[in-house]
């Protein structure tokens, strides 16, 4: 079943460049969708569209529908906190606040008004585990959140979008900066989480694409060129673009 | 750039894999000359050759893992790799075929040819062309050329059961028949299984270019 449905999308930034341009496509509950193509191809403005981060950038005209269970997310009437709350974000460069690891992920829920222990403890725990960094940290929760490692850190924001217990997981080159290890960490806690969530994910390599993608959209140049199920279009793609692109023939 | 050294690879790969097939195409060919000739030295340096084979089908196996993990291909690129897994092994197995006449020769030590081969070379130089053909379909990813061979094979078919007939003649006329004509029939066999190989060089070859897993002649076994 589709969880969000985006209909028409055509997104232009203020200095005239199209950034999106007539975007359809479907996107799948507990499933890993991959947004992939070279850089200026519209996947991060489509990532950012989904919990409405846009709207701190300078968009001239954002037209056609995104559908999420049933409402249109670009509706001005849409309360945006709820709706991040809802759609969580994990960006390139792990952003630990300057608190504990616990304090890191209960901030969130404590803003909004959460303040029973029991509860907070709850979702330190479950987020942790989730995010597959429990095992590192338990015995540390009062420790910085700045020394751990940047693969740590990572896994660390993606607990604290999970400790508000979102619905949708938009993650933007999650494992840039990190090392083999880390990644490859970091992408075995996707593979368990899209078992609870809906997850978009922005690759950083066509290969992490391939490894990570239940389904996968091909953008190029704000065009949606392809999109298919993973280990279709990492195989036999249709289109002679996608082809290029995935055989390093460009890009 | 990158690209160009992935494909002077490949390129040296694909140069690799005809060297082993004109290996195989002419280890063929020579196993049924020796076994027309009974030239036993003949056949002895045909088993030989096999073994070069199979060791170059382990350095060519090597070879393309090498290149999967150093380019990590995609796509078209990939299907070409996975392919040359299969190529090289259906190459060194028809070497076998080679082979197994080689030894059937050496086998048969004095005793004379039940009868003049003639359709025996004919299946051989038929499998041998169907081969080469296929290679260079495979070389060039021409899918319409790698669709059209495994048609052929019906010819080496047909060849095989008229001298599977003609062998059972020989062994209802005559018990004494048995040992030759069960020799002779193994290298009919033999050359039967090399041309059914040829259709699934050539399936991969279609795999490659466009990406379909099918079977081009699903009537037959190999």
């Amino acid at each position: 079943m589709n969880k969000i449905e985006i209909e028409n999308l055509t997104l232009q930034y203020s200095d005239g460049n199209e950034s999106l341009r007539n975007v359809s496509m479907g996107i799948r509950e507990n499933a890993i969708t991959v947004l992939f193509g070279p850089a200026g191809g519209g996947k991060s403005s489509l990532l950012r569209c989904l919990n409405r981060l846009n709207d701190m950038a300078d968009v001239q005209t954002a037209v056609g529908r995104i559908m999420l269970d049933g409402e249109n997310i670009l509706d001005p009437k849409t309360d945006v906190i709820a709706l991040r709350r809802k759609v969580g974000m994990v960006f390139a460069r792990p952003v630990v606040l300057p608190l504990s690891i616990r304090g890191n992920l209960t901030y969130g829920l404590e803003v909004m008004g959460e303040s029973r222990r029991s509860k907070l403890d709850d979702a330190v725990e479950r987020s942790l585990k989730q995010a597959a960094l429990w095992d590192e940290v338990k015995d540390r929760l009062d420790d910085q959140a700045i020394a751990l490692s940047g693969g740590q850190q990572q896994r660390l924001c993606v607990a604290r979008s999970l400790a508000l217990e979102p619905e949708v997981i938009l993650l933007d080159e999650p494992t840039s900066g990190l090392d083999p290890i880390s990644t490859a960490k970091v992408e075995a806690s996707l593979q368990e989480l899209k078992k609870d969530y809906t997850i978009i994910l922005v690759p950083h390599s066509v290969q992490q694409a391939a490894r990570a993608a239940d389904f996968a959209a091909f953008f190029l140049q704000g065009e949606l060129v392809e999109y298919a199920e993973g280990k279709s279009i990492f195989t036999t793609p249709v289109n002679k673009r996608t082809e290029d692109y995935v055989t390093g023939r460009f890009g | 750039m990158l690209r160009k050294t992935f494909e002077t690879e490949i390129q040296q790969m694909k140069d690799e894999i005809i060297l082993l097939g004109s290996m195989v195409e002419q280890n063929v060919l020579d196993s049924v000359e020796a076994l027309k000739k009974r030239d036993m030295e003949a056949s002895r340096k045909i088993v030989a050759l096999d073994k070069l084979i199979n060791d170059k089908r382990f350095a060519l196996e090597n070879q393309v893992m090498i290149i999967i993990a150093t380019q990590q291909p995609m796509a078209h690129d990939l299907r070409l790799l996975a392919s040359f897994f299969e190529i090289i092994s259906e190459l060194e197995r028809m070497g076998d075929y080679a082979k197994g006449i080689g030894v059937i020769n050496i086998r048969m030590g004095d005793q004379p040819l039940l009868k003049p081969l003639i359709d025996i070379p004919r299946m051989a130089q038929k499998g041998a062309d169907m081969l080469h053909r296929a290679l260079a379909a495979f070389v060039n990813e021409d899918a319409e050329a790698a669709r059209l061979i495994p048609a052929e094979d019906d010819e080496v078919d047909q060849l095989y059961e008229q001298i599977y007939r003609e062998l059972m003649t020989y062994i209802m006329a005559d018990p004494r028949n048995i040992e030759r004509a069960n020799w002779l029939l193994w290298v009919a066999h033999n050359l039967e299984r090399f041309a059914d190989r040829v259709t699934n060089i050539c399936e991969r070859t279609v795999f490659i270019v466009t990406g379909e897993l099918t079977e081009i002649n699903d009537m037959k076994d190999g």
